[in-house]
């Protein structure tokens, strides 16, 4: 199954719309709750990477049977130096970003904690893509 | 003990979910970080600062199904639709967060960690 989602550059309100539909749909296939919990508390992070820090993007989905693939891909200033982007409590949020709750350089350490595959690209002034992938067992 | 004791305790008022209050709870957790809340593994009623529509989607995520706002914080209508799409309660006290989790800590309810 292949689902697609645009990410609006500095629309806040809408971050985790994708993630919200993702949930539903791996619910209605029975997909295990701590494996959907997972799968969606990596996606909201990496939605809302999109937004905070890049100008929106798109993100993709594909399920199997076995295994879930995400892919974030955004138009944005791209990350210069990924390893220390990684490191949990690094973050250039802007103050507007931490008065939605995020902020705190947790995000990718979050997507990394939750995913069995976790693989960032990144081109300076282009823009940055985040695949990550959850097995269902 | 029950959302219905907290209610009690907090002189809170009901946003969301008054026929749910017989819903029992465990252990609280206080936060106006959601990444924070997003690490969460067990689901505890959340307090918290942070009034706004990413707190309850982070609920959603985290399959969190009970929110108290402290100091006086009114959910918008936005925010209340989606919680009632995921079935949650939403309370709101006036106290800071301090007393709310003092308060709460003395009837009994458990930290996470
Ligand atoms: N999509 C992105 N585009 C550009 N920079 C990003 C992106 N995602 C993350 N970053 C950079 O990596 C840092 C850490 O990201 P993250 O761990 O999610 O923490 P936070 O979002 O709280 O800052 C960000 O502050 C930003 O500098
Ligand atoms: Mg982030």
């Amino acid at each position: 199954m292949h689902q697609e989602y645009t990410v609006v550059e500095g629309d806040f309100v809408n971050a985790g719309t994708a993630s919200s539909s993702v949930k539903k749909t791996l619910k209605q296939l029975n997909v295990n709750p701590q494996v959907i919990k997972r799968v969606v508390v990596a996606l909201y992070e990496a939605e809302v990477n999109a937004i905070a820090h890049a100008y929106g993007g798109k993100v993709s989905v594909d399920i199997d049977s076995d295994k879930i693939r995400m892919v974030v891909a955004d138009k944005g200033p791209g990350i210069p130096d990924i390893a220390l982007a990684m490191k949990e409590g690094y973050s250039t949020a802007r103050p507007e970003v931490r008065d939605m709750g995020f902020g705190a350089g947790m995000g990718l350490p979050n997507m990394q904690k939750n995913v069995d595959k976790l693989n960032v690209t990144s081109e300076v002034g282009v823009g940055t893509t985040v695949e990550m992938e959850v097995n269902f067992v | 003990m029950t959302l219905r004791d907290i209610v009690k305790s907090l002189d809170a008022t009901v946003y969301l979910g008054e026929n749910q209050l017989d819903r029992e709870v465990e252990k609280a957790f206080a936060s106006d970080l959601m990444s924070d809340v997003l690490t969460l593994k067990e689901t505890p009623i959340l307090v918290t600062g942070l009034c706004n529509i990413q707190t309850i989607r982070t609920c959603d995520m985290a399959t969190l199904d009970e929110v108290i706002f402290v100091r006086n914080k009114k959910p918008s209508d936005d925010m209340l639709e989606l919680a009632e799409e995921n079935d949650m309660v939403v309370l709101g006290c006036q106290y800071s967060m301090f007393k709310t989790c003092g308060l709460l800590y003395q009837l009994g309810l458990k930290p996470l960690y």
